[in-house]
């Protein structure tokens, strides 16, 4: 990880301003100014900028958001966990301290700085005041005494007053890493869909708001990094009920008119499974009549009906919740879909992970 | 329910809240008679057809009787409702708390004030309980059911009203408040303008500082206001109705609340579980059946098949699969129903009154629909 050892100036003036952010790599992935050592060279880096990345594991920065309870973090962690089987080294990064992704890996507690939760995956969790610290002394390079303590919850205030500044941070936070390298790729799990545009076009609201200032400076390698659809893409996590698609329909619309963050696709959670084809439909009518229970009622001892009102109930919740995803097709017909089944399952630890990898796996493949 | 005067319908966002407030609204004015008031916050077109209003309307309007008509049901009461606008309700704050006119037109003026407006403090669920205050002082209804904002933490709601008045009386406020110029005293607040001025730059904070120095003169009524509708709130004539669903991060949220309840000296009402699943998937003899229906599927399928209708014409193996995708299913939907049943016991341990509405396939479509809720609710 490389750090600047140059002392800021803080002498108020604007030539006084650090231009040069934290030496790292080139291409996309810089502000102008010299390129350090070990960098790419020019060429490769343009080539890369201009060859789509090909598959949603193969961005680098991926915001998985969604309706609150939809099964983002679930989602989330299923891509990170999918990327690392795959041999890549990954960041997956909890938003709202919920503390949800750590149970996704069956890990203790994630805190601010990443843990390793399986071999080559990372978690962590996006505290505000942490991240903020972080943002301050390492990206503004302002003296540690400003940065600690009763400075910063202050800042911090202000911050949640204006609009863009707070998110500012966590962005600032999530894009500085993909600049720095240290993952080859970094999965947010964002705020649920109330807020999430507001922090992906932190950039281009703090440009609006702030004239001068160190944040300006910030803005736009924020922005290189959030627009370039081979760096940096959306996935909305939606179940087929009517406010997750109501919302996920919104959302995309507001992703697209508020911010440069381009959306991959929709993934579609607890999708009910088809119990039957059309002719062991009429199976299971026959199996309905007063006859065929009867003798069913005979065989097992005991009434069969509670199995054949469950089998109903499936069917007609699946049917419900198909009108509603056909819905969200309508709504959305150039966004891919992907599917993720209902999990059966007594408790939702690594081994449900696991399966949502697996599932995405196949999806993201076809 | 008929005591109250005031209802309360809280708890996390996606549950069903808005239905529920306005099946418990329609039950009462049909049942209880007198004038019902539900206020929602949040309605998806769908209730807003379902009850017969007109979408884009502020304010109160009736409920028309041609609903109550089509579900053959003669209400005793009437029924009203209202679109709750955050924003309508934040410059009427404005309005209303400020010194002078003038004060009110530069701050609702203000460049900040019009950006976060929206997302002040808690601005929505403040903005609830403020307009619950305002209708409950002006009288004019017997009973007032509100809808509360999907926030992303239920408990968000309950706070607001503190928060608010934390936040007037804060050395911060003051601090936001004093001149960029004249940055006399606080040698410890040095360091942070220092700080804020680096990072946001000289004319924003200006900005920021002229937005608070305006809003600081809000600041006596909107305390004074705060501590009125909490007063309220833990009056005893009003009930909070906790809704939820039995899902993860729901059942977290509903039981945060439960616990906050109490500790703020308010009425939990009753704790209404939407979405619930049937009672026949904990039958312990279905279990049994399921598994004996996957042991002896082949010979099962044999004997339906050779017994003559109404089974006849299906083939064995077909038969076979179907009995089998029964006792699987049942498996797999009783998992889900054994651990539902596990939060809904530690959800009831918090409250006494426990309600539950079945998963209803169909979405509500019209008033018929709101009260056949309601009845389910009610009856419990």
């Amino acid at each position: 990880m490389s750090s600047s050892t140059q002392a800021p100036r803080l002498d108020g003036s604007a030539s006084g301003l650090p231009s040069e952010p934290l030496a790292g790599a080139g291409g996309v992935l810089s502000v102008g100014g010299p390129t350090g050592a070990g960098d790419l060279p020019a060429e490769e880096a343009l080539a890369e900028r201009r060859r789509p990345a090909t598959g949603i594991v193969d961005r680098r920065l991926l915001f998985v958001t969604g309706k609150g309870g939809v099964g983002k973090t679930a989602v989330a962690a299923g891509l990170a966990l999918l990327a690392a089987s795959r041999g890549k080294r990954v960041l997956v990064c909890e938003m709202d301290a919920k503390g949800d992704l750590a149970l996704a890996f069956e890990a203790p507690a994630c805190g601010f700085d990443p843990t390793e939760v399986a071999p080559g995956l990372f978690a962590m969790t996006m505290g505000p005041e942490a991240s903020l610290r972080q943002y301050l002394s390492l990206q503004l390079r302002l003296p540690r005494a400003a940065v600690l303590g009763p400075v910063a919850r202050m800042f911090d205030f202000v911050a949640a007053a204006a609009p863009g500044v707070r998110e500012i941070v966590s962005v600032g936070k999530l894009t500085w890493e993909v600049r720095e390298r240290h993952y080859d790729i970094v999965i947010a799990d964002a705020l649920a869909s109330g807020h999430v545009t507001g922090l992906l076009s932190a950039p281009q609201t703090i440009n609006k708001l702030v004239q001068v200032g160190l944040v300006r400076q910030q803005t736009s390698w924020m922005l290189d990094i959030l627009s370039d659809p081979a760096t940096t893409g959306a996935i909305i996590v939606a179940t087929p009920e009517e406010m997750p698609v109501t919302e996920t329909i919104e959302l995309a619309g507001r992703l697209e008119k508020e911010t440069t963050v381009a959306l991959l696709g929709v993934v579609v959670n607890r999708v009910l499974p088809e119990l039957f084809g059309t002719r062991e439909e009429k199976v299971f009518e026959a199996l309905s009549a007063p006859a065929a229970r009867e003798a069913l009622s005979k065989s097992l001892g005991g009434e069969p009906d509670g199995l054949l009102d469950a089998a109903r109930w499936m069917v007609r919740a699946r049917r419900s919740r198909a009108s509603h995803l056909q819905r969200l097709r309508d709504a959305l017909p150039d966004v891919p879909l992907f599917y993720v089944p209902y999990l059966f399952l007594r408790s939702y630890g690594m081994r449900a992970t696991r399966q949502v990898a697996a599932a995405l796996g196949q999806e993201l493949e076809s | 329910m008929a005591s109250k005067e005031i209802v309360v319908v809280c708890g996390p966002g996606g549950v069903g809240k808005t239905t529920l407030t306005a099946a418990l609204g329609a039950m009462a004015a049909v049942s209880h008679g007198g004038k019902v008031l539900v206020v929602t916050v949040d309605p998806s077109r769908r209730l807003g057809q379902a009850l017969g209003l007109q979408p884009l309307h502020r304010g109160q309007q009736k409920v028309p009787d041609e609903g109550f008509k089509a579900a053959r049901v003669a209400p005793k009461g009437e029924l009203w409702a209202e679109l709750l606008d955050t924003k309508a309700g934040w410059d009427a704050l404005v309005k209303r708390h400020a010194p002078d006119p003038g004060t009110a037109r530069r701050i609702l003026a203000n460049q900040i004030y019009q950006d976060i407006s929206e997302r002040f403090i808690q601005s929505h669920d403040y903005m609830a309980v403020e307009r619950l205050f305002e209708l409950h002082s002006e009288g004019d209804y017997d009973l007032v059911v509100v809808d509360t904002p999907p926030t992303r933490n239920a408990v968000d709601f309950l706070l607001a009203p503190e928060r608010m008045a934390d936040f007037f009386s804060s050395r911060l406020l003051r601090l936001l408040a004093t001149p960029y110029r004249s940055r006399l005293a606080d040698a410890a607040a040095r360091p942070f303008y220092y700080v804020a001025d680096r990072v946001l730059g000289t004319k924003f904070l200006e900005q920021v500082a002229e937005f608070f120095i305006l809003f600081q003169t809000l600041s006596d009524g909107f305390v004074a206001r705060a501590k009125e509708v909490e007063r309220l709130l833990a009056d005893a004539r009003t009930a909070f109705v906790v809704v939820s669903t039995l899902e993860t991060v729901p059942v977290r949220e509903a039981e945060e609340f439960l616990r906050l309840l109490p500790a703020k000296g308010l009425h939990a009402g009753g704790l209404v579980l939407n979405r619930a699943l049937p009672a026949y998937l904990f039958d312990a003899g279905l279990a049994t059946r399921a598994a004996e229906l996957v042991g002896r599927s082949g010979e099962l399928a044999r004997a339906l098949s050779a017994a003559g209708a109404p089974l006849e014409g299906f083939e064995a193996p077909l038969i076979e699969r179907v009995l089998v995708e029964l006792a699987v299913n049942f498996d797999n939907v009783a998992v889900v129903a054994k651990r539902e049943a596990a939060r809904r016991a530690e959800l009831s341990r918090a409250v006494g009154v426990v309600a539950e509405v079945p998963e209803l396939a169909d979405d509500v479509h019209d008033l018929g629909g709101v009260l056949e809720v309601g009845r389910r609710v009610w009856s419990q």
